[in-house]
């Protein structure tokens, strides 16, 4: 891996220092040296971290988890765009070769009201995990497992269920978004699970639960703009939220009471 | 939640409201176009539609339907700026930038309603000539529009609102559609063409009015 093509760059990087929610953030400079450009962005920081500790230094926090860009942990905007501006691509699968040598590169955290920094480049994304708990699940008869085959599902249907699956839940989307709306995120949930037949007997109820607890939550409302659609490392379509928008509508009428 | 509550309630009213302006902007657009035709033609035209009854009715719904838009337009707009309230220190750039104009909707949109006010007081409540079209006394609109648009401040001020209208529509068409919940992989990419092309004929059609006023048209 890596191939000959193995050279070092030096970068300044101007990165958001905050040390807890409620403290005034501000940008601090720091040299990057000698970085391998076959290391991925996250590789950098640590080899930053690294001096930082050795100087006695606060090291940068930030947060991240599998490095494989599955996980959805990685979360920080670089050079105004979440994840880089690499399209379909999360900030651990970024490579610095990307990068040009003697570049300043800014590293800020998401913003977003939902999302009150933590520390320096990490957020509480936990607003997402309580859309998640508002609606987004299926109720399964527990018992044998059902035969695999049993419940056909159109290939069209599946296909668009899997896209919305992709969904790692990074938060990028509402980084993105100038109003810090989480549509695509729950449009992604929401066709991801409504479009199989094992999400039917919420559909109506989890449209709605979901929208509104996103919005109990402090996240703004969508306005077309589809930044988030082309931020999204997953390639989640904005396709989606627009089967939200008419889904929410239809359990609108639906509702009884 | 009461779907007029709800965040995805409201922009669909947006869009409703939005799209039947889409259409008033279209018939008020084509139908001013018989400035070109002389006196006659426009004052017969407008006449028709000062003594339709059902005038009236549209103009309710128009009034009505502009509030809405305007109010929940702003309610989201507040609600948005809480929601975001600090910036980034580098905007978002090249492949991964939002929809161009879709993030200054509030800012066109004030200044269409400047526009809209503006116009009325200038137009529908300015001074009232009179003239005679084969033996019907109406009034003298088109007399009026000639006298106005000889102003070339006047004329740079209206050009400038519908450059801003344009902006306006060719967002906010797709962005209804998308509101109302339509998308289609095949049929988007067109309707989002169609939206530039449609916003691209209302301006540039308003525009060519009062321009040809300023230019070739001359009071009698």
């Amino acid at each position: 891996m890596g191939g000959t093509s193995q050279r070092n760059i030096n970068l300044k990087l101007k990165v958001w220092r905050q040390k807890g929610a409620n403290q005034q953030g501000h940008f601090e400079e720091y040299d990057a040296k000698g970085i391998s450009t076959d290391a991925s962005f996250l590789e950098m920081l640590d080899v930053v971290n690294q001096r930082l500790i050795k100087e006695g230094r606060d090291p940068i926090s930030f947060d991240h988890d599998c490095r494989e860009g599955i996980c959805g942990s990685c979360s920080m905007v670089i050079n105004g765009n979440p994840h880089g501006s690499e399209r379909s691509t999360a900030t651990c699968q970024l490579h610095m070769r990307k990068f040009n040598d003697g570049e300043t590169v800014v590293i800020e955290p998401f913003r977003a009201k939902a999302f009150p920094v933590i520390k320096d480049l990490s957020v509480d994304r936990s607003a997402l995990d309580q859309i998640i708990a508002s609606g987004g699940y299926i109720s399964v008869n527990t018992g044998n497992a059902p035969d695999a085959n049993g419940l056909p599902v159109a290939k069209v249907d599946a296909d668009q269920a899997f896209n919305a699956a992709t969904c790692i839940g990074c938060g990028a989307c509402v980084a993105a978004c100038v109003n810090g709306s989480a549509m695509l995120f729950v449009g992604a949930k929401v066709a991801h699970l409504g479009l199989l037949p094992q999400g039917q007997p919420e559909r109506n109820e989890r449209v709605l639960a979901m929208m509104d607890k996103m919005q109990e939550l402090g996240f703004g409302n969508c306005s077309n703009t589809g930044a988030c659609a082309v931020s999204c490392p997953k390639d989640i379509s904005f396709e989606n939220i627009a089967r939200m928008n008419r889904e929410y509508a239809k359990a609108s009428i639906k509702k009884r009471s | 939640m009461n779907y007029l509550k709800s965040s995805i309630g409201r922009k669909q009213l947006m869009g409703l409201t939005g799209l039947l302006w889409c259409g008033f902007v279209l018939s008020h657009m084509v139908g001013n176009m018989l400035i070109f035709m002389g006196p006659d033609a426009y004052n017969k035209y407008s006449h028709a539609l000062i003594t339709n009854p059902l005038l009236l009715l549209a103009e309710g719904a128009l009034v009505v339907t502009l509030l809405v838009h305007i109010f929940y337009g702003l309610k989201l707009k507040f609600e948005n700026q809480v929601a975001r309230h600090t910036r980034y220190a580098m905007p978002t750039n090249g492949e991964k930038a939002a929809r161009a104009h879709s993030k200054f909707m509030a800012f066109h949109g004030t200044l269409i309603l400047v526009f809209i006010v503006y116009h009325l007081v200038t137009f529908k409540y300015g001074t009232h000539y009179v003239t005679n079209v084969d033996g019907v006394e109406m009034r003298d609109l088109h007399r009026l529009i000639i006298e106005v648009f000889q102003s070339p401040g006047y004329v740079a001020w209206y050009v400038l609102c519908l450059i801003g209208l344009g902006f306006h529509l060719s967002h906010g068409f797709y962005s209804a559609f998308a509101s109302l919940g339509f998308y289609h992989p095949k049929y988007s990419a067109w309707l989002n063409q169609l939206g530039y092309v449609y916003a691209f004929v209302v301006a540039a059609g308003f525009i060519s009015q009062p321009l040809y006023v300023f230019l070739f048209a001359r009071a009698q």
